[in-house]
């Protein structure tokens, strides 16, 4: 495939709901169930071992009206909660085997028992994932939580999921993820040889299709991003972060570029591409997936590392991607990003590193106060 | 018909005079440490485990009171406005940001009134943002931070691995316990400790069941303040369990000479979530102006569920404490777990409607509450009044509109009263 229909796919898959997204994929296999993953950390290969396909639950954008959520989730509780409950409440999941949720923050797991009580059909599992990384019994600890969910999910599925698939679909997700790390690789020398949004788009896109069908696709982007030769442009060097969970509308990538920042590395989908390096997938692969959370997780915002903490690591991710500033990009009422703001910001201005911070809705659609808020950034930077 | 509130009726007795003598003989110490410092460790309320520290004698610190009392006594503010001075959202739950802005302005250390912790631990229970601030703690103040992550009850019971990781994670404690006081761990010390945490269990659980009696002998959610100081905070010592000796006695005293809180008790109450901390005395009486006193509430258990049965068992100390921090609080629970437990308490009380405070700051309490008042009003047909405000923020109260609501609804419950007992006298 082109580039371009590469890019065009990816982002009219994006723009629809996660039902539609089967839809679409059903077309090529036709007995594929659904599975909702709602961010962060996406326990991708049980779920594809069970011959299902993991969808990204990022909310539901724009693209829905909320009807009842609103009465459900405060007004002061993020959107991607509400659109999220929406979609059950509206029946759009129907097609889907069930929904798995993390340990990320209260909202999220308030969020698993609502839908749990407004989908009694659905299978809805929630996972701690360990947050102490140094524990004699940590690695036992998140086996035996993989392990459950392998268990649950093949009774709900009504057949076994066996070491050798999961396997096999570590393989295929290992794939997936190489592919996704060398398309940013090449963006941290080359920032301008692939726009920021179609980044995101085809990204995201990977959480809406089979890997099998995904890695194909990745990988001929890939190879024309690479071969293309690059005119460099002027504009501030940033990493984006924040947004680790509720997505921001694709508009909101375009007018950050368009405002006069090149974006070095983000967090954007984060879940779904959290580990550096492969996962082990000859042996055992719950074990194998439990080291990989436990000891080759990048950083995340809900993820407490007692000896890394996150300030070292976005000052390690500014370095590697070569960026000289930070937009910080919350979701709106994000308890774990805006507090994670705190610390970060106090890093920052220890090592004077100019940083910003923009608040978004997934349901945002004007964009340009921000707009101005990101050129005026930009252009103290540029012209300083 | 309202009724006038009796500002000379002293309705939390002795035993709120109990409870502030030994909660300040604490607070004494705290302060006393910060100058002639001792081992001490922050840790949270919530499924925490505060007999292993006092086995080693470290004293336990705990920001969330701190937070609690600051807003009690309407110094919150200022502190909370200087955190999000330096970063902190709006949004983000106040009680962070009043400890974090009362520790920038110097009430953590020799100037202040609470001591720098030797060390932090992070009892991982249920509540997310417990990380976040003991990160921030260790970060502003440079104090080491010890991780007991605990996992969340997500099955009937907590597996073996569950078990196994949390008894692992106390091990670990107990060696940097052995590490920071020189002291060698003391098992038969522990048990001892426990013996007196399962004792003043057994309080809280009788003094929460007397509520049961018609009058109920205290607010189960404003006068229970008094008990959790003593059980979350001082569990596992000998005063606090005198302290609910004592408690019982005099509830059991009232119930028996058939005294209760209010003189006109005529509404009976289930209450969900936290109180308003800065508008305290306001806000129970707006509910007090109707008769209405709260026979039980959610928020009293977010350190632990003792009315339904759990004791800490001095036999199995490490297990007994890790299925304590896993199982039996309400915050290690999900929300339909809280869901039962209400429903439990509005049919075992003989409640007659359930009120659910929102708090913002909080989302372990309140995201989703539209949800739990669909089904009690809806599916169980339980008169519900939900109220929004904060439990630190005094921005968020705004008692006009509080008091419009809460007259309404228990005007309509009076009402309702008034049609059924015409119904009843014509059939
Ligand atoms: S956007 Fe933030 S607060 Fe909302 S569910 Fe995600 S992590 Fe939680
Ligand atoms: S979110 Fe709620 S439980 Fe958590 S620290 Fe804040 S007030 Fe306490």
């Amino acid at each position: 495939m082109t580039r371009k229909e590469v890019v065009q796919q990816c982002r009219d898959l994006v723009d629809l709901l996660p039902g539609e997204a089967l839809a679409e994929a059903r077309k090529k296999h036709p007995d594929v169930g659904g599975f909702g993953v709602f961010p962060v950390y996406a326990p991708v290969e049980v779920i594809h071992a069970a011959g299902l396909m993991p969808v990204g639950l990022f909310g539901a954008g724009d693209k829905i009206e909320l009807s009842h959520a609103e009465s459900r989730f405060q007004s002061f509780i993020c959107s991607i909660a509400k659109s999220t409950l929406e979609l059950f409440l509206r029946d759009d999941m129907k097609d889907f085997e069930g929904v798995v949720f993390s340990s990320i923050c209260d909202v999220a797991r308030n969020l698993s028992s609502l839908v749990t009580r407004n989908a009694p059909d659905l299978y809805i599992e929630y996972l701690h994932m360990p947050q102490n990384m140094y524990s004699g019994e940590t690695l036992n600890y998140a086996r035996a939580e993989f392990e459950r969910f392998r268990t649950k999910l093949s009774q709900r599925v009504g057949r076994p999921i066996t070491d050798e698939a999961i396997c096999e679909s570590l393989v295929l997700y290992n794939e997936v993820r190489a592919l996704v790390r060398r398309l940013y690789s090449h963006r941290k020398l080359h920032p301008t040889s692939i726009a920021a949004a179609d980044v995101y788009a085809v990204v995201q896109a990977g959480t809406r299709m089979m890997p099998e069908d995904y890695a194909p696709m990745l990988r001929d982007l890939c190879d024309e991003v690479e071969a293309t030769e690059v005119k460099p442009r002027d504009g501030v060097r940033i990493v984006l972060e924040g947004a680790f969970c509720e997505q921001p509308p694709i508009g909101l990538i375009d007018v950050i570029e368009a405002g006069g920042c090149i974006v070095q590395d983000d967090d954007l989908m984060i879940g779904w591409r959290l580990f550096d390096h492969d996962v082990e997938s000859n042996g055992d692969p719950l074990a194998a997936l439990s080291q990989a959370y436990v000891s080759s997780s990048v950083y995340t915002s809900v993820r407490h590392d007692v000896d890394k903490p996150r300030a070292d690591g976005l000052v390690v991710r500014m370095k590697q991607s070569g960026a000289e500033a930070v937009l910080f990009a919350p979701a709106k009422f994000c308890e774990p990003a805006l507090l994670d703001y705190v610390l970060f910001r106090q890093k920052l201005e220890e090592d004077d590193v100019p940083h910003l911070k923009i608040e978004y809705e997934e349901k945002m659609w004007t964009f340009e106060a921000t707009r101005t808020e990101i050129e005026t950034f930009a252009e103290s930077m540029l012209f300083d | 018909m309202r009724t006038t509130v009796s500002n000379d009726k002293d309705y939390r007795g002795n035993v709120h005079e109990l409870s502030r003598n030994i909660m300040t003989d604490w607070m004494g110490q705290l302060k006393d440490a910060t100058q002639n410092p001792v081992p001490s460790a922050y840790l949270m309320i919530s499924g925490n485990c505060v007999e292993i520290l006092r086995c080693f004698d470290i004293l336990p610190v705990f920001p969330e009171i701190n937070a609690l009392q600051l807003a009690i006594r309407k110094n919150s503010l200022p502190y909370i406005i200087k955190s999000e001075e330096i970063g902190y959202a709006s949004d983000n739950c106040a009680y962070v940001k009043a400890d974090i802005g009362f520790t920038m302005c110097g009430g953590v250390g020799k100037e202040g009134t609470i001591p720098k912790p030797s060390i932090i631990v992070c009892n991982f229970v249920g509540c997310n943002v417990y990380i976040k601030w003991f990160e921030h703690c260790a970060q502003m103040m440079d104090v080491p931070m010890i991780m007991l992550d605990i996992p969340f009850l997500r099955e009937d019971a907590p597996s073996k691995a569950d078990i196994a990781y949390v008894v692992c994670q106390l091990r670990e404690l107990i060696t940097r316990c052995e590490e920071l006081t020189g002291k060698k761990f003391d098992i038969d010390r522990l048990r001892e400790i426990l013996r007196y945490s399962a004792r003043a269990e057994d309080g809280w659980s009788r003094a929460k069941e007397l509520c049961k009696n018609r009058p109920t002998p205290y607010d189960a959610y404003f006068d229970s303040i008094n008990m959790m100081g003593p059980i979350n905070a001082l569990r596992g010592t000998k005063e606090a369990a005198d302290f609910f000796d004592a408690t019982v006695k005099e509830y059991e005293k009232m119930v028996a000479d058939g005294i209760g809180v209010l003189d006109d008790e005529r509404f009976r109450v289930v209450f969900e979530g936290p109180p308003p901390y800065p508008y305290y005395r306001n806000f129970r009486n707006l509910f007090e102006a109707w008769g209405a006193v709260s026979v039980q509430s959610t928020y009293s258990t977010v350190g632990g569920t003792w009315e339904f049965g759990f004791r800490h068992d001095a036999d199995h100390p490490l297990e007994t404490i890790a299925e304590q921090m896993i199982v039996h609080n309400l915050c290690n629970r999900s929300m339909l777990e809280r869901y039962k437990q209400i429903r439990t308490y509005v049919e075992d009380w003989s409640a007659d409607a359930l009120v659910i405070h929102s708090i913002k700051s909080c989302r372990l309490f309140s995201a989703g509450q539209g949800d739990m008042r669909e089904y009690f009003t809806k599916e169980l047909g339980i008169p519900t009044l939900m109220v929004e405000s904060d439990l630190e923020d005094p921005r968020y109260y705004a008692e006009a509109q509080m008091k419009n609501r809460i007259d309404a609804f228990f005007e309509s419950l009076q009402y309702k009263r008034l049609r059924q007992g015409e119904e009843a006298a014509r059939t």
